[in-house]
């Protein structure tokens, strides 16, 4: 049941020529800057873009054949779609919303259930409400819960976060994630923020001009990318698993390959996997560990390369933590005072670690 | 210097005013001018009067046509006409009587002639035994409320028996422009409309006709008034006068008029 | 003869139930025109968008008397409708409906063009994407969400009908019962100086236009006007 899609499309000043493949199960994050042409790939699998050429197919089914003048219309893709607005009918209260799709579903068809939906994303309050009236956040739960109610084969979200503010944001993440993880319905996912590609995506797609650059598992696409070179935001995403709790000063410990960081305490199972995102300019470098530091974290690395950035007085180094890819941003100064060079052993001394 | 610039105004004035005043001598020197309303199917002759009236008493005339009841209510609301050609007695009898007009001017400056006319050229004989025949869907009238054609028409029906048989084919132009227009375009293959209409240089221009006698009907006199707008009009009594003259009426003879 | 009361009871249920058939075929007729013109790219819109405004600049004495014309025995109409058996349409009510349609188009397609240019396309999108084909959004999506512009459209539509005069006085011939409508009954009333039956007349139809509109404004802005 995997996705294949071969698209060209082109637009005044536009044109979006990609081949795309994502697996059968899980999230599949489609991630560039903006006017990479993510939602418009998005628009064409949902079959929103008539005037696209090339071919899509789902498992065995085929949406698009433009060789053969084929074109299966949006209402007959059975597709889930969540737009960047939510793009609730305003004529239709809740409930009538969340109806629609599933009333045209015919009942032997039908995959997901009411009572489990309404539960999954919390709208049983909001049920007798006009969309008029409801949060931003709100909107956008009911947007996905009439999306998934439609029992769809794939389920298209369209940067379904990036109309929200930040509280809002953290209050549908979690829906996100329940949605991957109970529900085994195939997603695709559009984002220009990189936190939650790295904490919704199974496989990720790098969009950049209107094509694909890469593809792959979201912590080694990413180490190779190096994605927001030059940007404040430079950093390196790594997964890690928690290893223990320490109520006294109320830490989590993480526990991965190259060694184990402390982050503030976490209501999770011990066990469980998380991902974590280190920024370069928050590692610093140094060549005895130190234990007169207020920082926490210290983790053995081996320098690999250094490369400019986007300051003259600047150096991005590349690190090795015993497997796992690590980011360090540091002056030129400092390079020659400590004399680095690849190869050499040293400290890295992590000042921050955000929790995904 | 100020006493300069005081006279200098006068000056300046003083031209100015002369200027008008010579201006409005020419103004005045060549003629009146003369508002009149003229009943539509009147409009044609008239104009070719107009221009005559005009090269011979130098008066200016700014003709408006349309129909008479519409011209009574703007009368009677203030419009500025100083001459009414009706295609009716009542109206310039009923002006006169309710003072918008000057009672004593008024006279039939015209005899309206009625004519079963079609467009094709054998479809009315010379007697009018196609009504007789009635070998047609429509016949188109003025509307006999507001056009005394329309009523001559009716009345020449009438009198000749046949009004109760036709009722139901009859069409009505709202005035006898528009009756023409219906027979003219070949919607109603023929019907009663104003001799004037289709008379061009003392002939029947095309198709064929019946001249109605007038003993059928009640005859159709055309009044002319002055009305109250134009009683110190000078040109507007001129113009009265003139449509009394032979040059005048051998005009409206040619459209069909009698007097 | 009728008495003058009935012939003015006559003429206002002709112009009632002309209107309202008039009303009833714009709708069916003026809704997809107004939904390509709101949607095509085609080159054809603006030439479209002309022929279906022209009422609104054309006298209608203008547009009558080449109605006359087409629906003449020489005019193409007119052949046409000969040559399908109809016979000819000038001076019977259906000539008059078809006439009226022409005349109305505009108040029934603009307004309906203009709700449907700003619905915009999300909502259809939405609700392409939950399984509804084209018939199945027009009904569930369109129509309730332009309400307003419907109800735009059918109001003007209608008192647009009761009020024409022009195109009716051109080809109609009054005939009572047929083709003698309200607006031409006030004008004969005027023409023959009875003012007091036009007085009445005319009252009515300006009282029921004032209370149509105000209705109308009173729920919404028009899309027109």
């Amino acid at each position: 049941m995997s996705l294949r899609a071969r698209l060209d499309l082109a637009r005044p000043g536009f044109r979006l020529a990609v081949e795309l493949e994502a697996p059968q199960r899980g999230v599949c994050a489609l991630h560039g800057p903006s006017g990479a042409g993510k939602s418009t790939v998005l628009r064409c699998l949902a079959g929103l873009e008539p005037a696209a050429r090339g071919r899509i197919d789902l498992g065995d089914r085929c949406w698009q054949d433009s060789a053969r003048h084929h074109f299966l219309p949006a209402h007959r893709r059975e597709i889930g779609y969540v737009f960047q607005d939510a793009n609730l009918f305003p004529h239709l209260p809740v409930r009538g919303n969340l109806e629609y799709g599933m009333a045209r579903v015919p009942i032997p068809h039908r995959r997901v259930f009411w009572d489990q939906v309404v539960e999954l994303f919390g709208v049983g309050p909001l049920l007798a409400r006009m969309p008029a009236g409801l949060s931003g956040g709100e909107r956008q739960r009911v947007a996905m819960a009439r999306a998934v109610l439609s029992s769809p084969r794939l389920l298209l979200m369209d940067e379904p976060l990036a109309a929200l503010d930040t509280r809002s944001k953290a209050e549908i993440l979690p829906y996100l994630e329940r949605l991957g993880k109970e529900l085994t319905i195939p997603m695709v996912y559009v984002s220009h923020a990189l936190d939650e590609v790295l904490r919704l995506a199974d496989h990720l797609i790098l969009m950049e001009g209107g094509r694909t650059l890469d593809a792959g598992v979201p912590g080694t696409l990413l180490a190779r990318h190096d994605p927001g070179a030059g940007d404040e935001d430079a950093g390196m995403v790594l997964e890690a698993r928690i290893g223990a709790h320490d109520d006294t000063y109320h830490l989590s410990r993480l526990d991965f390959s190259g060694g184990t960081l402390w982050v503030a305490r976490r209501e999770s199972v011990m066990g469980q996997l998380v991902r974590v995102r280190i920024l370069a300019r928050d590692v610093s470098l140094v060549l005895t560990p130190h234990t007169d530091s207020s920082i926490l974290n210290r983790l053995q690395a081996v320098v690999v390369e250094a490369s400019p950035a986007h300051h003259p007085a600047q150096l991005r180094v590349r690190l090795d933590v015993d497997g796992t890819p690590l980011l360090a941003s540091i002056t030129r100064r400092s390079w020659d005072h400590l004399d680095l060079a690849p190869g050499r052993r040293v400290w890295a001394q992590v000042k921050s670690v955000a929790v995904l | 210097m100020e006493r300069d610039g005081y006279t200098g105004h006068r000056a300046f004035w003083f031209r100015f005013a002369m200027t008008l005043a010579v201006f409005l001598t020419v103004l005045v020197a060549h003629g009146d001018e003369v508002n009149v309303a003229v009943a539509a199917n009147f409009a044609a002759p008239m104009k070719r009067i107009v221009a005559d009236f005009e090269r011979d008493t130098g008066h200016k005339v700014q003709l408006s046509s349309g129909a008479t009841g519409k011209f009574y209510a703007q009368i009677r609301n203030g419009a500025p006409f100083d001459v009414l050609l009706a295609a009716d007695e009542e109206t310039p009898a009923h002006l006169a009587q309710e003072g918008a007009a000057i009672t004593g001017s008024r006279f039939t400056y015209a005899i309206g002639r009625l004519v079963l006319w079609s467009p094709r050229s054998d479809f009315v004989d010379v007697d009018g035994k196609v009504l007789q025949r009635g070998n047609f869907d429509h016949i188109a009238i003025a509307n006999p409320r507001l056009a005394p054609y329309g009523m001559a028409a009716v009345e020449v029906l009438r009198s000749l028996g046949y009004y109760d048989a036709l009722v139901p084919r009859i069409v009505e132009g709202e005035n006898i422009a528009q009756a023409y227009q219906f027979v003219a375009s070949g919607n109603a293959p023929l019907g009663f409309v104003a001799l004037s209409q289709v008379m061009k240089d003392g002939r029947i221009r095309e198709g064929s006709a019946w001249i109605v006698p007038e003993t059928l009907h009640r005859p159709i006199r055309q009044d002319a008034i002055l009305l109250g707008h134009g009683i110190n009009n000078v040109a507007a009594r001129t113009l009265l006068a003139y449509l009394r003259d032979n040059k005048a009426r051998s005009v409206m003879q040619s459209f069909g008029y009698a007097w | 003869m009728m008495s003058l009361g009935t012939e003015d009871g006559v003429a206002i249920l002709l112009t009632l139930k002309l209107a309202g058939l008039v009303t009833v075929l714009l709708l069916i007729v003026g809704t997809p025109l107004a939904w390509w013109l709101a949607h095509t790219r085609s080159a054809w819109k603006g030439p479209v968008g002309a022929v279906v405004a022209l009422p609104l600049v054309l006298p209608p004495t203008v547009l009558g008397f080449y109605m006359l014309l087409a629906m003449g025995p020489a005019g193409p109409v007119g052949r046409m409708t000969q040559a399908l058996g109809f016979g000819l349409l000038p001076f019977t009510f259906t000539g008059l409906v078809i006439a009226s349609l022409l005349y109305s188009l505009p108040f029934v397609v603009q307004p309906l063009q203009a709700a449907f240019a700003s619905l915009g396309n999300a909502p259809l999108e939405a609700a392409a994407t939950l399984r509804a084909g084209p018939v199945d959004r027009f009904f569930t999506v369109v129509l309730p969400l332009t309400r307003p512009g419907f109800l735009t459209a059918t109001v003007l539509g209608f008192t647009h009908t009761v009020g024409e005069f022009g195109v009716v006085l051109m080809m109609g011939g009054n005939i009572p019962g047929q083709t003698r409508v309200i607006s031409v009954q006030i004008y004969d009333h005027v023409e023959a100086m009875e003012y007091a039956r036009a007085h009445g007349l005319a009252a009515a139809m300006v009282i029921f236009s004032f209370l149509v509109l105000a209705l109308l404004y009173r729920r919404q802005r028009p899309a027109l006007l």
